[in-house]
């Protein structure tokens, strides 16, 4: 048991418990409130793994940005009494029953395919981050305005212009007639 | 040691408790919370995949940082318009929207 192991168990738990308690809460509020933790967790994955900077991301985006935006847009809407629903018993079962049966077919399959011993020679271990596998903010800059082979400029540039359209968009679709 | 497995088994609650919220919630922003477990879980399955299976690249890494900017696009639009119903129909829960054009 290494640092690694319970920092993993810690997070694991928090974002299983986190994940159940934002879909079964009563209150919306409450239930983005649990969301931030959920995100959380997958923050602290991602630390995790050695992609300090995907997290960084994770946290100011997500718990910093978008979490805020839904406080916001609950308590505009009066959503805060919002119950969980007014659903019959027997279609929550089925979405229960749904839900169980694909998470079952998930794990048999993650289980079959025995993902590390067919595809991977030497198995990647979480514990040390080896050398290549961690990827540095000078090589991310590289990476994301190079036009090579690896490089993601065209893309980077369509997400600045979706954003831009997003801005005009949100705004001309909220504003006050 | 923590194994591949475990991290996929994570993210598959995620993405499986995201979608139970979305078939049983009410209001709509509740279900866009819903969405936001299930895009998480796809964006950690990214990172898990780059680490564990191919740490020479950078492709999963990219794709999960693209993600996260979409989604983020996304989620502005759609408070946009919850708002904008709100103002219209006093309701933003599934039930009562049933006319797309006022």
């Amino acid at each position: 048991m290494d640092s690694y192991n319970i920092m993993f168990i810690i997070l694991a738990v928090m974002i299983v418990l986190s994940s159940f308690a934002t879909v079964l809460t009563k209150s919306v509020l409450r239930a983005a409130a649990y969301l931030f933790f959920a995100l959380l967790g997958v923050a602290g994955m991602y630390f995790l793994l050695g992609y300090t900077f995907l997290g960084s991301v994770q946290v100011m985006v997500y718990c910093g940005g978008i979490v805020v935006l839904y406080v916001f847009a609950i308590l505009l809407t009066r959503g805060a009494k919002d119950k969980l629903s007014e659903n019959t018993r027997s279609k929550i079962f089925a979405s229960a029953l749904l839900s169980l049966a694909g998470f079952g077919a998930f794990v048999y399959a993650i289980f079959k395919a025995n993902l590390l011993t067919e595809m991977l020679s030497t198995p990647e271990a979480l514990a040390e981050p080896s050398e290549g596998a961690v990827i540095s903010i000078n090589e991310i800059g590289q990476h994301m305005l190079s036009t090579d082979v690896n490089g993601y400029l065209l893309p980077f540039e369509a997400v600045s212009v979706l954003l831009l359209a997003c801005i005009v968009a949100a705004l001309v679709i909220a504003r006050k007639r | 040691m923590i194994q591949l497995n475990y991290m996929l088994i994570i993210s598959a609650v995620m993405m499986f408790a995201g979608i139970f919220g979305f078939l049983t919630r009410r209001s709509t922003l509740a279900i866009l919370l819903s969405i936001e477990l299930m895009l998480n879980a796809t964006d950690l399955n990214f990172a898990v995949f780059n680490r564990m299976l191919y740490p020479g690249g950078h492709e999963g890494y990219f794709f999960a940082l693209f993600s996260i900017a979409i989604t983020a696009a996304e989620s502005a639009i759609a408070i946009a318009i919850m708002i904008n119903v709100y103002r219209q129909l006093k309701d933003i829960s599934v039930g009562k929207l049933e006319k797309m054009k006022f």
